[in-house]
């Protein structure tokens, strides 16, 4: 029949008007700053730095290695050097990025830089709440605002954070195994009754291995 | 004094005649036209305001959103935010337009559809102008419409506006004549072009229902060629193609920015507004009530609501239907309802000279149905495409 399509139309966008009165299902609105959504495990927005320990500045993982900055395709890192070397959370003396600033505006959460952080020290944020009034400097963040502590990492990526602990920790364990290993060689070569010079250069390269 | 329904139903009217005592003689003329024609002047903007609300809930609602529901109680005040930001928004005019055209385009259409108003009778005792030519001069302001609205295209000098001015040009004309036609229908019957005296002849009862033209074959067939005409000339969807975000992105006001593109806004609406009120005068009876028993109620209020209810059909249109291709819009117009319309003429004459009794209404309503079923099917018929095929491309 001629204009039936238009009745069926007429019918269902009438159907859709009273049927979001009544059914919740219906509407799927969802209002926005005061209802959210929960969050998702696998959800990423931007970079931030891990840091170990309680004191933020002292224990960023990065050792301003500039692989990130170099990997980045919008290149939105500026990584700075630090001239010296400072202990990290483990007591060892690394180098430390003396800056490091991601422009969020630029970034384009592509996780490159989480992918080839040879130190797991760059991982993706869930935060997408970051509007601001200055759209230069309020993007624009310094390595106090990137840095996030581990416990929060768990907090967000409770199953990637758990791998990557268990590699850290792999990792170290093997690194103590070998420093234990040179420290017996060494304790052995102080027993026997050899020239003072010769052991010390020994440590020091089975520890930078 | 007594409010009896006849005081409440004349209390403009009474209201005007006792301001105007307080006037001299001399300047009564210029103080009555004054006090006619600022309640028209707050009253129809107070409506576009109202129905900007009621449309984004009602489309809202019809795509299982909320629509606004921030600025007030659900959203109230969301028509008072959008004039703030209008009015404080810059006013954006090319280098190279026009622009003393640029610059009246919008106002011609805001006056032209203020005028409109002039002859439609709002209720009982309630017209501004009661012309014994009334709907002619509905339409020849109606027409000027076009005219801003190619203003508009021509002045901003525009590519997308020049196409969209020639799509709405191309359109309204096209739907005007169908229009007029419709309205014929009426004028034939009522023997009068006087708003006034059209509303005067559907205002009396037959037990309780009314003499309203739409209870009629050829008045029911009018008012629905006149309502798809009147979609067309305000360009509504599933007409706006002139507007047509998705193809030439808002078409002749695509130059506009910030006051002159809500006057754009309100001339459009003003404009539905008239071209509805207009249909309620000559089918839907004007201000006259529904059943001989409501006439208690005061003439303006069934005017406003027959008008809002005209205007929530526009709104679920909108929300049903999508935007018809240049091709079908022509092939509407002019090979539907057109011919359905002159159809209609004949069908209201014979209608005239028959005699009363069932015999009539099955004559003139088999006369309509039939066209009406045939028109149709011949313009569903599925039409046969040649395979086009390629000489260099393959």
């Amino acid at each position: 029949m001629v204009g039936e399509g238009i009745l069926k139309g007429l019918a269902e966008t009438a159907r859709n008007f009273f049927g979001s009165y009544v059914s919740k299902q219906r509407l799927t609105t969802l209002q926005y700053p005061e209802e959210r959504l929960p969050q998702i495990e696998a959800a990423r927005s931007f970079p931030f730095l891990v840091y170990d320990g309680a004191d933020p500045q002292p224990g960023l993982r990065c050792v301003a290695c500039q692989i990130c900055e170099k990997e980045c395709p919008p290149k939105c890192i500026l990584i700075k050097k630090s001239a010296d070397k400072k202990p990290d959370a483990v007591g060892k003396p690394q180098f430390y990025p003396a800056v490091f600033d991601i422009d969020i505006s630029v970034c384009m959460s592509c996780q490159i830089c989480v992918e080839v952080c040879p130190f797991d020290a760059i991982k993706m944020d869930v935060d997408y709440d970051l509007p601001t009034a200055d759209r230069f400097g309020g993007l624009l963040l310094d390595k106090h605002q990137l840095a996030k502590s581990n416990q929060y990492y768990h907090q967000i990526h409770p199953t990637e954070a758990a791998s990557v602990d268990a590699t850290l920790a792999a990792a170290h364990a093997k690194v103590d195994a070998k420093a234990k290993v040179a420290a017996d060689a060494r304790a052995a070569a102080d027993a026997r009754p050899n020239p003072a010079p010769q052991p010390q250069p020994q440590p020091a390269g089975g520890e930078s291995q | 004094m007594i409010l009896t329904p006849q005081t409440l139903d004349q209390i403009f009217p009474i209201a005007k005649h006792w301001l105007l005592g307080f006037v001299p003689a001399t300047a009564q003329p210029l103080a009555s036209a004054i006090l006619s024609v600022v309640p028209i002047l707050i009253a129809f903007p107070l409506l576009f305001a109202i129905t900007t609300w009621l449309e984004r809930k009602g489309l809202g609602r019809m795509q299982n959103r909320l629509g606004p529901n921030r600025t007030g109680p659900f959203g109230l005040l969301q028509p008072i935010a959008d004039a703030v930001k209008s009015l404080t928004k810059e006013d954006i005019v090319p280098i190279t337009a026009d622009h003393v055209v640029h610059f009246l385009a919008p106002l011609v259409l805001v006056a032209a559809a203020f005028l409109a108003y002039a002859v439609l009778p709002i209720g009982r005792n309630m017209v501004l102008v009661n012309m014994n030519a009334g709907v002619l001069f509905f339409f020849a302001i109606g027409s000027t419409v076009e005219l801003s609205v190619f203003m508009a295209g021509w002045s901003s000098r525009s590519k997308y506006s020049l196409l969209g001015a020639m799509r709405a040009v191309a359109q309204m004309i096209s739907y005007e004549i169908p229009m007029v036609l419709a309205t014929i229908v009426i004028i034939m019957q009522a023997g009068s072009l006087s708003t006034v005296s059209i509303v005067d002849k559907q205002a009396a009862y037959t037990g309780i229902f009314p003499h309203w033209f739409v209870f009629t074959p050829w008045g029911f067939m009018g008012f629905a060629l006149f309502m798809i005409a009147a979609t067309a000339e305000s360009n509504r969807s599933p007409f706006d193609l002139p507007e047509g975000e998705s193809e030439i992105i808002a078409g002749y006001y695509i130059e506009y920015s910030g006051f002159k593109f809500a006057l754009f806004f309100l001339g459009e609406y003003l404009g539905m507004f008239a071209t509805s009120g207009l249909a309620i005068t000559l089918f839907l009876g004007g201000w006259s009530a529904p059943f001989s028993f409501l006439t208690w109620i005061p003439s303006y209020v069934w005017f406003f609501l027959k008008l809002l209810t005209l205007i929530a059909a526009f709104i679920w249109i909108r929300g049903t239907l999508p935007r018809l291709r240049m091709d079908q819009l022509m092939n509407l117009a002019w090979k539907y309802v057109l011919p359905m319309a002159l159809i209609n003429m004949l069908v209201a004459g014979i209608w005239h000279f028959m005699p009363t009794g069932p015999a009539r209404w099955l004559v003139c309503t088999a006369l309509l149905a039939a066209p009406c079923i045939l028109l149709s099917l011949a313009l569903k018929r599925k039409k046969r495409f040649q395979v086009r095929t390629y000489r260099f491309a393959e």
